[in-house]
């Protein structure tokens, strides 16, 4: 069950022709797809374009009431893979990733889909996660475009663009038989936005139907001598086709007067903050319309020659904005001028910074700089020789501490890295790699556990060095996401068959946590359309792992801390695997917070746990926090004279998971945490005996009152 | 053709930019999808976008929306703010505002700012051992002199008050503000449309949009810092003798009645009467030797820190607090615990072979304690974590057995490791006195380091006595007062005490 529900916006793909559907851009998307006949979609989640996949999912029965199959494939490479279904039958596919890291996993199967070429329309939809809000290292996709010679598409980022975007995609790819990526920046695949809607077509020829009529032709088989000829069929053919179809169809859009000094060529995705700098500098006005000329690149590759030297007839000077590095997109279009014996002066990385997101200010600074040096009497007098001085204001740089992401409230996998530190406290450092997912916070502080993070499902492939030995074993850490994508062969498989004498914690929340919560092979919930409770452990037992420890409840601190003692002290020196499950805090509350408050309210007997802080008992040393860092967990100033620092205080968005009492336990902290279980709606039995209990106690307490002073707080 | 500069477009007026920032699990989505309806709703096109990604777990998220009366054409809107070209920016939190500020998203020429004033502390600021919350005046400071216009309380209490979330007292706050053209109607039925949690988010909107709109109203009753306030009571004999002892605090100099005040309330109910007079006997002690001319510092300082150092945390005053009258009544205060429900407390208990030991005579603990078999045979036997149900009879009747052995605790050997260990630090800091007054101020604040249980207890008096050999080492120094209260801040600032060790070597390489 995927964090963020679809079903009642999935009900809008049904509008018909003529009429307006108000949505997200991921789903502007799946609409178009179905406007434009797919065959089959698939893909593999993550940010920024997990929402896309989360809206396939809860669009199943639409998809097949056309006939559509969805595919939630096992990684990028496999839905990358997928579009072969478009090698050899005339049907269009689509699958969705992220990029940069996505379209590494994929780029095996990139590479030789663009080797065979292809029949039916085949689009990629890559989120390029670039820029602020990024979770990935920061590289671009483009790099893959231009060494396997797939088409790739930069649309301006509106949704009517957008959805053009991809029925231009399509037809691209058939026009050219190459394969087209779509490429959508962090902010396109959330903006919000119009479109006009036509009918959705079911696929002319559906994959159903195509397996009554199979098809096959070794020339498209990337063996050699066919893969000589498919390069050249790559430059010869289809680049050439691509180059007329971009052109025919006028995919790159001209913007502003024919004539000018200076043009800005531009990415796509760059329209609206390059619009914003032009506007804010008196050049374009509210809807767009600008006084200085632009070559929009919805196709960022490959670059027209023609039409790029067209654009540049009659000018001085022309500036690329182009986002990320290197500058592929410049040297390309440099090239282009200096073939053709141009003397029009190019800008770019000269002006603007090679490296970074080109935010808004960023390109004002930009298209101001180019325009001072390129045609200064386009800048008004203001923006010359500003009178006013920027105001100043205190510098809060030491006042404003970073906030990275980090577990959630409850967050099951916290307290598996609580044990891992206090078992480090005892036997001394590890050498410790993390992988990707949620348990990658456990990196930062509090916990500070791992240091190399080398790819999805790669954690313990990234300790194979050290697989041999030694005074103190490593440790690495995979999740269950990881470990179905990449982590069963290249990391646990590698571990067994190289013997390797190393411990790998399998941090199983039983779902794809990180890019939204979508389900898993190992997922424990029931799936209508896909096959779930295929246990981690009988696929570890199944590849050779004989040293298995499975814990069910990652709350319990001491018992997790014991297993990855045993696993890190046992004499056995074959790879040992801990599998640490307990079910995504989110999710569970997701499911089970509805179902209390309804069953409160009907009167039924629920018991719901919350934590709390016994300020007297606290002395503020913050251990706990240390142990934890809970969201919930935090800290309060007491109203008192005597104390100096800060005690521990329990919020109400405590969900009781339990982490706090088994650390404070664990640890042997202190005694100030205490667990209310609140029961609703009790029975007359249990009230009775609460009430008599409760005389006695109070009795008790008076009692003691009796021979001292007492202090009431007022 | 060459072409002119141009005027800006007159249009480009009724273009609103509006940023929130905000931390994630705070509603962001909620508030941005109001926010989109509510300009729908009046005729407005609007554009919305967020970067969903990781950092939705509880990281710094900015959520973006543009909006322009709609006309025949669409506007051209951009998806993320600029520096200085933000109108409205909405802060969930006051270091979220700093951080608008910091990045130009907040200018004088044009932003409205909203800002909660509420804290939602970062992990780096939690974590540190002593004080790491950073002051959020700075931000106050700079909040004024950077918006064109500042609507800033704690809308995190106004949300929780009303039972919802900080995104509905947010648009109330927005609503109220005026800085959108919209009506107030408009806003709540966007609130009404959504469908969920209806009517608390409509609770926390009109607080919030009361507050914000009603300029007169202080947005914020500040609290005046001091000590709470108490009742005693008791029988008459001992009312009486407690007289007696306050009367004794009105002879000392009045700067330091009424730090001293708190701390004999302190001690008085930790133990007794008689420990509250032994610790009068002690700030005599201190006060004897104390100047008027440096406003009896020493003295503030020692009736500050003597209380802690005596009301130490032994199994016996835990065990008091816990079985308390009062305790009960509060916490299901703070729970928030209807009358209708039942309440089950659990403890989480974890005692030491040393905190066992500590309760035995002075003689018999030493002799255990030397020896580590009787240790370790402790420890197995006895020392297991334990979670004790305090509503339940038995484990009450445990709990408030521990916490009645207030009588013997003065003969126990953690009693006399206490009194030890703080009769020594008192000497040590009355020893400066003569030299430097100052150090021996700082001295007395090193008590400070002290904290805990446990193993976190061990920590901290393996500091105080590294940070008080450090102080030795400067103590001829003139600065060795700087000195002292930088070794104490060192040692509050991290776990390991690595800043204490870098203090330390500093302090090494010049002595």
């Amino acid at each position: 069950m995927a964090e963020r529900s679809f079903a009642k916006e999935v009900q809008k793909l049904k509008l018909g022709q003529g009429e307006t559907l108000r949505c997200e851009g991921i789903l502007a998307i799946t609409k178009a797809l179905l406007e434009c006949g797919v065959g089959y979609v698939g893909g593999y989640q993550g940010a920024p374009i997990s929402h896309l996949m989360d809206v396939l999912a809860d669009a199943e029965e639409i998809l097949s009431e056309l006939g559509v199959r969805y595919e939630a494939n096992a990684s990028e490479a496999a839905a990358a893979a997928m579009l072969a279904a478009s090698v050899h039958y005339p049907i269009r596919g689509a699958v969705t990733f992220k990029g940069s890291v996505g379209v590494n996993v994929a780029s095996d199967a990139l590479a030789n889909l663009s080797s065979s070429g292809v029949t039916g329309g085949a689009l990629i939809i890559v989120g390029e996660d670039y820029g602020e809000g990024s979770s990935i290292m920061q590289e671009r996709s483009h790099a893959f475009a231009m060494k396997s010679q797939f088409w790739l598409l930069d649309p301006r980022p509106n949704l009517q663009s957008i959805v053009k975007a991809v029925e231009d995609g399509f037809e691209l790819s058939e026009a050219s038989g190459t394969p087209v990526m779509l490429m959508l920046r962090i902010r396109s695949c959330h903006v919000t936005g119009s479109i006009e809607t036509r009918d959705n077509i079911a696929p002319p020829l559906s994959v159903k139907a195509a397996l009554s009529n199979p098809q096959r032709d070794f020339s498209r088989v990337v063996l050699p001598p066919m893969s000589y000829a498919h390069e050249q069929d790559k430059i010869n053919n289809r680049w050439p086709k691509a180059e007329k179809f971009i052109m025919e169809q006028q995919l790159n859009e001209r913007f502003g007067p024919d004539r000018s000094q200076v043009g800005i060529v531009l990415q796509g995705g760059m329209y609206n903050s390059v619009i914003r700098a032009l506007q804010r500098l008196g050049l374009a006005d509210l809807h767009g319309d600008t006084q200085v000329p632009l070559y929009v690149l919805n196709v960022t590759y490959p670059l027209v020659n023609d039409e790029f030297l067209k654009f540049c007839e009659g000018k001085e000077s022309v500036l690329v904005v182009e986002e990320g590095q290197p500058e592929f997109i410049e040297q390309g279009l440099s090239t282009m001028l200096l073939r053709a014996g141009s003397t029009v002066r190019l800008f770019g990385k000269d002006i603007l910074p090679m490296a970074g997101e080109y935010t808004g200010q960023v390109l004002l600074e930009g298209v101001t700089g180019f325009l001072r040096k390129a045609a200064p009497e386009l800048l008004s007098g203001q923006v010359l020789a500003p009178n006013s001085v920027a105001p100043s204001f205190p510098d809060l740089s030491a006042s404003v501490p970073i906030r990275p992401p980090g577990f959630c409230t409850g967050c099951p996998e916290r307290p598996i890295f609580a044990a891992l530190k206090l078992v480090e406290q005892e036997l001394g450092l590890h050498q410790i790699t993390a992988d990707i997912g949620c348990h990658l916070f456990a990196t930062l502080p509090p916990f500070e556990i791992g240091g190399s993070t080398m790819g999805y499902g790669l954690g313990p492939a990234s300790n194979a060095a050290f697989g041999g030995g030694g005074e103190r074993r490593p440790i690495s850490i995979l999740g269950d996401g990881g470990f179905w994508h990449n982590g069963l062969s290249s990391s646990i498989g590698n571990m067994v068959y190289n013997r390797s004498d190393s411990v790998a914690v399998i941090v199983d929340n039983h779902y794809a946590a990180a890019t939204g919560g979508q389900d898993l092979m190992s997922s424990r919930a029931e799936s209508k359309s896909k096959s779930t409770n295929h246990p981690i452990t009988k696929a570890l037992k199944g590849v050779g792992v004989d040293w298995v420890r499975q814990i069910d409840r990652t709350y319990d601190v001491p018992k997790m801390r014991e297993i990855i003692r045993e696993a890190l002290t046992t004499d056995y020196d074959g790879p040992k695997v801990i599998v640490a499950s307990s079910e995504c805090m989110l999710n569970k509350q997701r499911r089970e917070k509805p179902l209390r408050n309804k069953a409160i309210k009907e009167g039924r007997r629920v018991e719901a746990p919350r934590f709390g802080v016994d300020e007297d008992v606290c002395t503020g040393d913050h251990a706990c926090i240390r142990l934890s860092g809970c969201p919930s967990l935090s800290l309060k100033k007491l109203d008192d004279p005597l104390r100096d620092d800060p005690v521990a205080s329990i919020d109400q968005t405590c969900v009781g998971c339990g982490n706090c009492g088994e650390v404070a336990d664990a640890a042997v902290l202190c005694p100030s945490f205490y667990r209310v279980d609140v029961v609703h709606n009790p029975g007359w039995i249990e009230k009775l005996c609460t009430r008599f209990r409760i005389q006695i106690i109070n009795w008790l307490q008076s009692r003691r009152q009796r021979g001292k002073l007492e202090f009431v707080e007022l | 053709m060459n072409l002119k500069a141009q005027a800006l477009d007159p249009q480009m007026k009724g273009l609103i930019k509006l940023a929130v920032m905000a931390v994630g699990g705070q509603g962001g989505g909620v508030l941005t999808s109001w926010i989109e309806a509510v300009a729908q709703a009046n005729g407005y096109a609007v554009q919305a976008t967020s970067v969903a990604g990781v950092a939705q777990r509880t990281g710094a998220t900015i959520y973006y929306i543009e909006m322009a009366p709609d006309g025949e054409r669409a506007p051209v809107f951009s998806l993320a703010p600029a520096a200085g070209d933000v109108d409205i920016l909405i802060a969930a939190e006051m270091i979220e505002a700093g951080r608008a500020i910091l990045r130009g998203f907040v200018t004088p020429d044009r932003t409205t700012l909203i800002t909660s004033t509420h804290r939602s502390l970062a992990v780096s600021e939690k974590m540190v051992p002593g004080d790491g919350t950073v002051d959020s005046r700075d931000v106050r400071v700079a909040a004024e002199a950077a918006a064109q216009r500042l609507i800033m309380f704690d809308m995190e209490k106004v949300a929780v008050d009303s039972g919802s979330v900080i995104s509905s007292s947010l648009f109330g706050a927005l609503a109220g503000s005026g800085a959108l053209p919209f009506a107030r109607e408009t806003f709540e039925e966007a609130i009404r449309a959504s469908g969920k949690g209806v009517e608390t988010s409509l609770a926390a909107f009109g607080q919030a949009f009361s507050v914000a709109s009603n300029p007169e109203t202080p947005a914020e009753t500040v609290v005046a810092a001091g000590s709470k306030k108490y009742r005693v009571q008791g029988s008459e004999k001992l009312l009486q003798n407690w007289h007696l002892l306050l009367r004794r605090i009105q002879e000392f100099p009045t700067e330091v009645q009424e730090i001293t005040t708190a701390g004999l309330h302190k001690v008085v109910d930790f133990q007794d009467l008689d420990y509250g007079q032994s610790y009068l006997d002690r700030l005599d002690r201190v006060l004897g030797k104390d100047h008027a001319h440096e406003g009896f510092r020493l003295t503030r300082e020692a009736a500050k820190y003597i209380a802690n150092a005596m009301a130490y945390d032994d199994v016996i005053r835990v065990a008091d607090l816990k079985t308390r009258g009062n305790r009960f009544q509060r916490v299901r205060g703070e729970m928030g615990v209807s009358s209708e429900a039942l309440m089950k407390i659990t403890e989480f208990m974890h005692p030491r072979a040393e905190e066992l030991v500590g309760l035995l005579p002075v003689r018999w603990g030493r002799k255990i304690e030397a020896q580590k078999s009787w240790m370790e045979r402790i420890e197995h036997y006895f020392c297991k974590g334990r979670r004790l149900r305090t509503d339940s009879f038995f484990a009450f009747a445990l709990l408030y057995l521990l916490g009645g052995l207030r009588g013997w605790r003065l003969r126990s050997l953690r009693h006399a490791t206490e009194i030890e260990h703080m009769e020594r630090w008192l000497s040590v800091s009355l020893g400066y006195l003569d030299q430097n007054y100052a150090l021996a101020v700082e001295v007395l604040r090193c008590r400070r380091i002290v904290k805990g249980y446990s193993d976190t207890h061990a920590r901290g008096l393996s500091k105080f006595d590294r940070v008080l050999e450090g102080i030795a080492l400067v103590s001829a120094r003139k600065d060795s007062a700087d000195w002292a209260s930088r070794l104490r801040e060192a040692a509050l600032k991290d776990e390991k005490g690595e800043a204490l060790d870098g203090a330390l070597k500093t302090i090494r390489s010049f002595v």
